[in-house]
């Protein structure tokens, strides 16, 4: 094995999954944010506490919305593909020619995406807090006119270490989720066109199943 | 160098091989054939342990391929090209580096002399200035042809050809055969061919089997072959006329 070369198709899965998955994640990460501001102002102002606005975003965003909505859109946008681009091969015998030359196909097909996505979905997951975060900002403050210092202390006060390796740690776990699962699907796909149809969507409903309830026990484990 | 030994597979519910002894002599030409659906794929890819037998032993000079995995067989492999039925390109990149990817990834080979050997191999199938294309822009007949060049690139001991004309017109066909055969010959390598092109493989070949009811029926050089009085084998290879062999391959 050279490392040099699998470095290229690990920058390649990581462009595939990370870059080209930011346009949906600001976009989802945007409005989350914003709801959650309106929601949230709503409810807490019956209790008088439209200040503590900034902290319950941003502990929604950092402990469940972040992690499991930026996994869930990366399972739709890149988790699909990867499924149908592998079945692919496979049914048109590129894994089979791969087999032919030695080379393994964990290694050089598989292995760079489960590392792009270990590395790539954490990223995303980070970029979707900041952005939910702001979009919270964006309605609480500028529209629902609460007060901007009291935003930013409170998400200080509230927001703890601990929240945000438990964020890493579950968006981590579901980087290895969706490439595990995708890939999987993709390279035991049956022999047919209707084959690679029903592993793609086996791919993403099962990914999306196990997303959500390895959160659950993930989350049980952690608080 | 090349042995089957009573190999017996069923996909599915189906038994595709029911039994297959067959033995490829090193260095020649052999030629299977059998109807569509017969299991002459199938058995190709036994050889190279794509597939592996309930039962039976696939010998590769003195390795038993049957029950290898991993390490082992890719060790194996290593020996081995093939050209499968429907080519097996790699979609995602261009044909140059189709053929350039054995040369990489297998014989470890550099920049410039990579080049250098992949442009002559296109250029021998008939490929030159093509090598930019992606196999989504190529026809059938050339996506073959570009398979051809990436099994033959390398060199390699012992070829699997899969039907490597089905596709091509007559003349392209009659130029594959040659270059299939010249290549054969100049580098001595043995070759194993799945092929329908009746009655041309007689006057290539070195040896025809044919794969009949998931077994070999016969197994023979052409000109003994064609004296087979099995009916339904007469038949099959006499569709288009009876096989008239002249000059040396009748006396070979
Ligand atoms: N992966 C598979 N799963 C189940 N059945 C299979 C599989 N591959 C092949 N078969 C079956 O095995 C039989 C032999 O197939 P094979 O592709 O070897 O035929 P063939 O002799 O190469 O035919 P052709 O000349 O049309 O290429 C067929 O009946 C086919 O349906
Ligand atoms: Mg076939």
């Amino acid at each position: 094995m050279r490392p040099p070369f699998r470095f290229i198709q690990f920058v390649k899965q990581l462009h595939f999954i990370g870059y080209k998955s930011t346009f949906v994640v600001v976009l989802t990460a945007g409005f989350t944010g914003m709801v959650l501001a309106l929601q949230g102002y709503y409810t807490l102002r019956k209790f008088g506490s439209e200040g503590l606005l900034g902290s319950a975003v941003a502990l929604s965003m950092i402990r469940e919305l972040g992690p499991v909505l930026a996994a869930l859109m990366v399972t739709a946008r890149a988790g699909s593909a990867m499924t149908a681009e592998i079945g692919i091969m496979r049914i048109t015998e590129q894994i089979d020619a791969l087999d032919t030359m030695a080379i393994n196909p964990f290694q050089y097909l598989i292995a760079p995406k489960v590392v792009g996505g270990l590395i790539g979905v954490p990223l995303l997951v980070a970029l979707f807090d900041v952005v939910g975060i702001y979009g919270g900002y964006l309605v609480g403050v500028d529209l629902l006119g609460v007060n901007a210092g009291s935003y930013w202390t409170s998400i200080e006060s509230a927001v703890e270490w601990k929240d945000i390796y438990g964020g890493i740690l579950k968006s981590i776990s579901f980087g290895l989720i969706i490439s595990w699962v995708c890939c999987y699907k993709g390279f035991y796909t049956r022999m047919s066109a209707e084959g690679l149809g029903s592993a793609t969507t086996e791919a993403v409903v099962l990914s999306s199943v196990v997303i959500l309830v390895w959160d659950y026990f993930l989350t049980s484990i952690l608080l | 160098m090349l042995k089957l030994v009573g190999v017996k597979k069923t996909l599915g519910t189906q038994p595709v091989l029911r039994g297959v002894d067959l033995t490829i002599p090193s260095g020649k030409l052999t030629t299977i054939i059998g109807r569509s659906g017969e299991g002459k794929s199938v058995l190709l890819k036994h050889m190279i342990g794509l597939l592996q037998p309930d039962e039976g032993q696939v010998w590769v000079g003195d390795v038993d391929i049957s029950r290898l995995r991993g390490q082992p067989l890719n060790e194996v492999r290593k020996r081995f090209a093939m050209l499968f039925q429907g080519a097996a390109l790699f979609d995602s990149m261009s044909v140059f580096e189709n053929v350039a990817f054995p040369l990489k990834e297998k014989l470890r080979m550099k920049g410039p002399e990579v080049a250098a050997r992949v442009d002559e191999m296109l250029e021998q199938v008939g490929l030159a200035g093509m090598g930019h294309k992606f196999p989504a822009e190529l026809s059938g007949g050339m996506r073959k042809r570009a398979g051809l060049a990436r099994a033959l690139v390398m060199r390699p001991e012992i070829v699997l050809f899969d039907e490597p004309t089905t596709g091509l017109d007559p003349l392209m066909a009659k130029a594959i055969h040659e270059l299939i055969t010249t290549m054969q010959r100049t580098f001595g390598f043995t070759a194993v061919m799945v092929s329908h092109e009746i009655p041309e493989i007689f006057f290539l070949s070195d040896y025809v089997a044919i794969l009949k009811q998931g077994r070999i029926a016969v197994m023979a050089p052409p000109a003994e072959f064609i004296r087979t009085t099995d009916p339904e084998i007469q038949e099959f290879i006499s569709v288009g006329g009876p096989v008239v062999l002249s000059g040396a391959a009748a006396s070979s």
